[in-house]
């Protein structure tokens, strides 16, 4: 509001002055004398006042607060303010501000001889510096060391300095498997057509290698790789996965999973971000989309409970690939 | 002597199936699984495997999951989306108008329920919690249906979007898990929880979009990005006006 009342007691002002300025002394006009123009005054009043309306109306439907479509209403009359300030400022500028292009040559360098003593300057003034060598040392050390400052946490984007810091998880050997609110699963909660999601007890939701996701394949269809005892990766046809997608690292929170096989798609882990397609009963094998290696799996463990423990870590390091993800 | 054979005949055919369905009241859904259901399920609701030989004059061969056991929980589901019947079993079912009418929709879920099986269940809609809803959606289900209830795409099948289910709908598919849904026990979601779930979806239906214009509830970000480019178009545009020189 402040802005509004100075922009029209300046308006007002202005016009005022220009009535009392002819008494004073008469000196040669700098701004050629222009027509005045009431009507664009008048209008720009009149927008002035409209955007001083819109801004009550603003701040009555603030105030009010029991409106129906109370925010619609304050985008609204904000806006309104807004354009029939512009348009004001449009109008001023348009036609009550003075216009004149003026354009001269460059003038001549005046002082010459000035000129050149001030380069004499230069070069004395630099006399002082007796180390001159080391300053511009140091300055550089100061320069580079500065530079390499902003550089270094560029090693945040990978995994350089510390290589080992993704290839480790939290999941170690009899580590329990509790859902989102920490109660422990049991082998018996893992139904044929659910999608579980796990975490290590006791540890962060929140650190890449946590959350799992849980399924159960039917035995014959179980296909894992090479050198995965299915009673140590999939007891009772149980499987987890590292629920972060191999590829840029989104949850992989779609679970495809076919109410009666033979008509429809066969079971998958899919990711939503970019429909990267696991298949959980080939160790995470990538049937589709743009993932360049598998789920990591995790080993399992049953208790004589039946409560599920992790029977030690991930197959492979968990998270989005990166260069050499699959050197050793 | 003939002509009382074939009368015999007669009553007993029309008495047998009667007097077999009339105990449990299921003869009309009886009739009417067998006349549109049992190509696919069976006769005896145990399921049709799919066999190439038996393909039909459209090009389709029947074959369908058994539904011993499946109870009135998914008969119900299943009729009333008009998920079923379904013309190829290949396919997606997809939301369309119920084949049958009232009266036979119920004989159809008395027939079938009458093998057993699980009931839907009962959801209260006074009980629930819009905010607890939403973090289960969001837990559960936004993966696939996105927060907004708006469906998605899984890789070769339709996360279906959710703007005509009805509570009891939203219920059944937590418990049924249709097509390529996965199942929800009620370790997962409670049926306590499933109030709070089934409340968030119906709010999706008619959500109160404070903005103004929801852009198909695309999202914050497109939103976002539409507010700056039509915003950032007019303040251009003023700009410019304001700017510009006069000849």
């Amino acid at each position: 509001m402040k802005w509004l009342w100075s922009a029209l007691a300046l308006l007002l002002g202005r016009g005022r002055r220009e009535a009392v300025a002819p008494s004073a002394v008469e000196r040669p006009r700098i701004v050629p004398r222009q027509e005045s123009s009431p009507r664009a005054e008048l209008a720009v009043l009149a927008l002035l006042a409209l955007a001083s309306l819109a801004a009550i109306g603003f701040i009555v439907v603030y105030v009010v607060d029991r409106l129906p479509a109370q925010t619609q209403l304050l985008g609204l009359t904000l806006a309104l303010a807004f354009a029939f300030l512009s348009a004001a400022l449009l109008v001023t500028a348009r036609r009550l501000v003075p216009v004149e292009e003026i354009s001269e040559p460059y003038p001549e360098p005046e002082h010459s001889a000035e000129a050149d003593e001030v380069v004499q300057i230069l070069d004395e003034s630099g006399e002082r510096m007796t180390r001159r060598g080391l300053l511009k040392v140091a300055a550089a050390g100061a320069g580079a060391t500065l530079g390499a400052a902003l550089i270094v946490p560029a090693a945040s984007l990978g995994p350089v300095a510390y290589p080992d810091a993704l290839r480790r998880s939290p999941w170690r050997r009899g580590l329990r498997l509790v859902d989102s609110k920490g109660r422990p699963i049991r082998s018996g909660d893992v139904e044929g057509k659910g999608l579980y999601t796990a975490f290590p007890q006791g540890v962060s939701h929140e650190e890449l290698g946590s959350p799992l996701v849980v399924v159960r394949v039917e035995g014959q269809r179980l296909d894992l790789p090479e050198g995965r005892d299915p009673d140590l990766w999939a007891p009772e046809g149980i499987v987890a996965y590292s629920k972060i997608c191999t590829h840029a690292g989104c949850a992989v929170s779609l679970y495809r999973t076919p109410l009666y096989e033979p008509t429809s798609k066969s079971p998958a882990l899919v990711c939503p971000c970019h429909y990267s397609t696991f298949d959980p009963a080939t160790g995470g094998g990538v049937l589709f989309g743009p993932a360049g290696r598998p789920l990591p799996q995790l080993p399992l463990e049953v208790d004589d409970d039946g409560t599920l423990r992790a029977g030690g870590d991930f197959s492979e390091p968990v998270g989005p690939s990166w260069w050499g993800v699959r050197r050793g | 002597m003939r002509t009382f054979g074939l009368l015999l005949a007669l009553v007993l055919v029309l008495v047998a199936p009667a007097a077999a369905g009339a105990a449990d009241g299921t003869s009309r859904g009886r009739g009417l699984f067998f006349s549109g259901c049992a190509e696919c399920h069976g006769a005896d609701l145990t399921g049709v495997q799919a066999d190439p030989s038996r393909r039909g004059a459209d090009g389709k061969v029947p074959a369908g999951p058994p539904l011993l056991g499946v109870g009135e929980l998914a008969a119900d589901f299943y009729l009333r989306t008009g998920y079923m019947p379904l013309d190829d079993p290949e396919e997606q079912p997809r939301r369309s108008k119920p084949s049958y009418s009232e009266r036979d929709l119920r004989a159809l879920v008395r027939f079938v329920a009458s093998f057993g099986g699980p009931r839907t269940p009962q959801v209260d809609l006074a009980r629930g919690r819009t905010s607890a809803g939403l973090k289960l959606f969001v837990e559960n289900c936004a993966g696939c249906h996105q927060v907004v209830g708006a469906g998605g795409y899984l890789t070769g099948a339709e996360a279906v979007p959710l703007d005509q289910a009805t509570a009891r709908q939203i219920a059944q598919a937590v418990r049924i898990g249709p097509y390529v849904m996965p199942r929800f026990s009620e370790r997962q979601i409670s049926d306590r929880e499933l109030d709070s779930l089934v409340r968030y979806v119906l709010y999706t239906q008619d959500p109160r979009d404070s903005g103004g214009w929801s852009l198909e509830h695309l999202g914050p970000v497109s939103e976002g990005i539409v507010a700056w480019l039509v915003a950032g178009a007019a303040l251009l545009l003023v700009a410019r006006a304001i700017g510009e020189r006069i000849r």
